[in-house]
């Protein structure tokens, strides 16, 4: 991966050599996190992403009214923002002494990614979940194992029957032939999950 | 006699190290964890990891010298050693400190296995933020998405559709960009026929929203429901709960947490907050070779990240380290102080930078008013202490309840219908009421603003009177129509979410318990704050308020109330005492509030601990029958250990493994007709002189590999735990040396021992069993199981209750 890696951590990059596919995702979260470290950086503060709010009361005959302006913060001040200013010359130092001026910065960029990212994880998710349920057990027929959201009628006979590896024999030594092993495992390891939680209620009441 | 299901998987098994884990013992199902692997591939690295046993200088003769995968690691739902594990962690310290000094390549090692700690701190932090962030963003959105849409960009959610059109003063929340459902729909939004349809369309998004949630975590990761706090306790105390704090977990926990909190439940994002970055830490251990291997330093880092997790959740790095001090660890060494530290700051500021709320706040409700408080509102601060400990016992024994229902009885079995129903009373009893509605985050924060000249919502509505107005600092006026309608809206409030949390929390969603216990606090509070404002009003004249509080004087302040209540009503809950009044004044900014922070926080946790002992973290703990043994409870009886040493009188004799007359067979059908999880081995059987301890799991794997892989193994070959073979004649099988494997110091105390201290030693020293001896012979064992089987027992309690190992 990376030179330096090596040797500052020798077990950590042999282990990352050895196996691809758990540190896969190590590696996925990590790039996740410098997406989003590195969008709020790289985002250059366009118009409009900045802007100076006054809110002014009520003062006498004048309605209280909210003023916005894209300026810098330093004209983020009553005068420059308030425009038209609505009392006369004479009273528009009391009046700005009651209006409160903030400058606010936020980056679109940033919302619109992490929302697009979310709504692809979410997508992601329940199309997979879709697959397990519809598609996987029409590829898998001769299989008695594939429901992985209806729990309770399990058999003990099918998951003993299933726990026999689905590799014949010997070492998975094509890509898909391991992903096809992990996928099982995970599969057991969820129906696992779920009778400990759902039907056994003996973790999370 | 039962071998089945030992030996098929002997039989079965492929030359592959994964399936050395599936043959080894009955029920190891739960082993086959993939995202938390107990093993390693490399042999290697283990040299001198054993249990206590060996110095390692002998290797020469012995083929089980080289510990093979599996020796060391623990199956799931069990107890781990956290002497053991620390021992090695010693040990390989030793071991790297010797090597630096002979290349530089091993002093470089040295150096950076030291900053290994520091830099996964660092990662963890970036990472929880990074989280935090999502989960921000997302759930700010989605929770708007209930209510209309953006047509400036669908990504918006309200504030910040309308944050560069004017709008109005009054009406603050009116922009042309954005649309509610029946402006959407119907192209106006006045109307009971818009009403109603934005009503619809608002139960419709929550009942969508949660299904969806309940869906993904019961279709992907079943542990991602509940709080996650009681079972972070107890893996944090050293249980082993494989998959807790695995990938698939974080995503779908994340994932769903934004999902449950949008549907407008009554729920917060705290407690699964700390879940997910412990998630985060037990991830990016894996990445270091010093914390993936040992199960004592990655609960340190666990430690760490359950401080960055609470301090991203409340803007509170302090609060955070403190929180999980008090709250979540079980051992905290001095050094995880200064790295939690780091990790919450690590974590709070990459929030910032992130900047969710827009404003580089870090939490909602950051309030910046500093106005004083006279001594004499001592007395309704203690009132709403009072009131939030009566609350947290009720809470507290109706949650508890409730769950317990749900435990036993047939609800249990309905776990999506459960989530749609709560949420559709919640979404239809909440729409109506204005305080409801929003979500409970922002209701907080509009309880904690103090009203201003600039304030102009309902809350605000007091009589102005404009010729005395000083610039900013507005005196007690008189309620105006306004606040008498907010103050019954939130009656009502307040009432809701105080019966439909009870049923909330627990459910099969992610769902924590801050936001909605500090919201009825803060609800609480700020009635009664109103109240006295009113009070000090109309009658200035009165005896206790004509010192400090006359007319025209600006002196009670309800937001500070709304404070003090919410304070109080999580102290209730959670009894927390010292880190709930830190987060409380880091989130205000002022260190003014501390004193009636902590007079609430006192008054409501002595109210709570005189009507019930546990907060609600314990008494879920109980609940389920975790392994948890309580580390801030006196044992204040006069059992011995003899009491509590099994073998009981009526019970056969303890089963022991003698030091160098055993034969393999003997060994394994010992192993297969008894299900301890280790064996004492003696010298021999008349004498009972005590050897060591082996543990069940690590003879199971020996055993194995020496049938495979050593020479002449048979089921009549003698298994010695000593340093030299017994003397046998030629003729008989070769033998098998075990000694690698025995603890060679177990832990034992005799059996006139007082109970009291046998259950301090468990829980200073973290043991899983404890042998027991008479005039130095070995007489029975005592496990972490039976202490809390015998507390149980004492307080009254069902001990069958205590589930696992």
């Amino acid at each position: 991966l990376c030179p330096g890696c090596d040797f500052l951590f020798p077990q950590a990059s042999r282990m990352f050599a050895q196996c691809p596919q758990r540190c896969v995702s190590s590696v996925v979260l990590i790039a996740l996190l410098c997406c989003l470290l590195s969008s709020p950086v790289e985002a250059s503060k366009s118009s409009e992403d900045i802007r100076c709010k006054c809110i002014c009361p009520p003062y006498r005959n004048v309605s209280g009214h909210i003023y916005n302006r894209n300026v810098s913060q330093k004209d983020c001040t009553c005068l420059h923002v308030v425009q038209p200013m609505p009392v006369p010359g004479s009273d528009v130092e009391a009046y700005c002494l009651l209006c409160e001026c903030k400058y606010e910065e936020r980056s679109t960029t940033t919302i619109k990614v992490i929302i697009i990212i979310y709504l692809s994880v979410v997508g992601a998710l329940l199309l997979y979940m879709a697959f397990l349920v519809l598609v996987d057990p029409l590829i898998r027929k001769p299989d008695a194992y594939s429901q992985p959201l209806h729990n309770q009628e399990e058999n003990e006979d099918a998951r003993s029957l299933a726990a026999a590896p689905v590799v014949p024999g010997g070492r998975a030594n094509t890509v898909l032939e391991r992903v096809e092993g992990a996928q099982q495992r995970w599969k057991r390891q969820v129906q696992e999950q779920r009778k400990t939680v759902f039907d056994r209620h003996k973790m999370l009441s | 006699m039962d071998q089945k299901s030992y030996r098929r998987g002997s039989f079965q098994s492929s030359t592959s190290d994964e399936d050395m884990l599936e043959i080894a013992g009955a029920s190891l199902d739960f082993t086959m964890a993939d995202d938390d692997p107990p093993l390693d591939r490399e042999m290697g690295g283990f040299s001198s990891y054993n249990g206590g046993g060996l110095t390692g200088s002998s290797l020469v003769m012995d083929f089980l010298e080289e510990p093979l995968p599996g020796v060391g690691t623990y199956e799931d739902f069990n107890t781990i050693d956290w002497v053991r594990e620390k021992s090695r962690d010693r040990d390989r310290h030793r071991e790297i400190t010797s090597r630096s000094k002979e290349s530089t390549w091993a002093l470089i090692h040295s150096v950076s296995d030291a900053f290994s700690g520091w830099l996964l701190m660092l990662l963890i932090g970036l990472l929880a933020g990074s989280l935090a962030g999502l989960i921000d963003i997302s759930a700010h959105w989605m929770t708007d998405l209930k209510e209309g849409v953006c047509l400036a960009g669908f990504w918006f959610n309200h504030e910040h559709c309308c944050w560069k059109s004017n709008t109005t003063f009054t009406d603050r929340d009116k922009c042309p960009e954005w649309m509610s459902w029946s402006q959407l729909i119907l192209g106006h939004g006045e109307g009971a026929f818009a009403y109603i349809l934005n009503y619809l369309m608002y139960v419709v998004w929550a009942l969508l929203f949660s299904l969806l949630a309940v869906l993904l975590v019961k279709g992907f990761a079943p542990y991602a429901c509940g709080s996650g706090i009681p079972e972070i306790k107890t893996i944090l105390s050293g249980f082993i709960i494989r998959g807790y704090l695995g990938k698939w977990t974080l995503i779908i926990k994340t994932i769903t947490l934004v999902l449950a909190v949008s549907s407008g439940l009554s729920l917060g994002k705290e407690g699964p907050l700390v879940h997910v970055a412990c998630c985060c830490g037990n991830i990016l251990c894996h990445l270091f070779t010093k914390y993936r291997k040992n199960e004592a330093k990655r609960r340190e880092v666990l430690s760490a990240a359950a401080a960055a997790g609470v301090s991203v959740a409340f803007g509170a790095p302090i609060g955070g380290v403190l929180f999980s001090l008090e709250e979540v660890s079980y051992y905290f060494p001095l050094k995880t102080l200064w790295r939690s530290f780091f990790a919450a700051l690590v974590a709070a500021f990459t929030l910032r930078s992130i900047n969710p709320f827009g404003n580089s706040r870090l939490v909602l409700f950051y309030v910046e008013f500093h106005m004083p408080w006279h001594l004499l509102e001592l007395v309704p601060f203690i009132l709403l202490g009072i009131f939030g400990g009566l609350w947290g016992a009720f809470f507290i024994r109706s949650n508890i309840a409730w769950c317990r229902r749900r435990k036993t009885t047939r609800l249990g079995r309905y776990p999506v219908l459960e989530v749609l129903v709560v949420t559709a009373i919640t979404a239809l009893l909440a729409f109506p009421n204005e305080y409801s509605r929003m979500s409970t985050s922002e209701l907080i924060s509009e309880l904690f603003n103090d009203c201003g000249v600039l304030d102009s919502s309902q809350l605000c509505e007091y009589v102005n009177d404009f010729n005395s107005t000083k610039g900013d600092d507005l005196p007690d006026r008189a309620a105006g129509p306004g606040v008498y309608t907010a103050m019954w809206q939130l009656a009502l409030a307040l009432v809701m979410k105080v019966f439909i949390t009870i049923f909330t929390f627990g459910m099969k969603v992610p769902s924590g318990l801050f936001i909605p216990s500090m919201a009825v606090g803060a609800i609480a509070g700020r009635l009664l704050g109103v109240a006295m404002e009113q009070l000090a009003f109309y009658h200035h004249d009165w005896a206790i308020f004509s010192g400090w509080c006359s007319q025209g004087a600006d002196c009670i302040t309800p937001g500070l109330y709304a404070m003090v209540g919410a304070a109080a009503c999580l102290g209730g809950v959670t009894r927390m005492t010292v880190s709930l009044v830190v987060i409380m004044f880091e989130l205000t900014g002022g260190l003014e509030y501390i004193v009636p922070l902590m007079a609430a926080a006192m008054t409501s946790k002595w109210v709570a601990d005189a009507i019930g002992r546990e907060g609600i973290y314990d008494a879920h703990i109980r609940l389920n029958g975790y392994p948890f043994l309580e580390a801030k409870e006196e044992f204040s009886h006069k059992t011995l250990a003899m009491d509590v040493m099994r073998p009981r009188r009526s019970d056969p004799p303890l089963t022991v493994i003698t030091q160098d007359s055993m034969t393999v067979e003997d060994v394994e059908t010992i192993i297969n007709e008894t299900t301890y999880s280790g064996y004492p081995v003696v010298v021999s059987r008349e004498s009972q002189r005590l050897v060591g301890f082996v543990l069940r799991r690590d003879l199971i794997i020996s055993i194995e590999n020496a049938r495979k892989k050593q020479d002449g193994i048979v089921s009549t070959s003698i298994i010695y735990f000593t340093d030299h073979s017994p003397p046998l004649p030629p003729s008989s099988p070769s033998m098998l040396k075990l000694r690698s494997i025995l603890d060679l110091s177990p832990f034992t105390v005799t059996d006139q021992t007082p109970m009291e201290i046998v259950v301090d030693i468990f829980r200073k020293l973290g043991l899983r069993q404890c042998l027991v001896t008479h005039n130095g012979k070995l007489l029975g064992i005592i496990t972490k199981k039976d202490v809390l089987k015998h507390i149980a027992q004492l307080a009254n309690q069902d001990p069958d209750s205590i589930l696992f190992n």
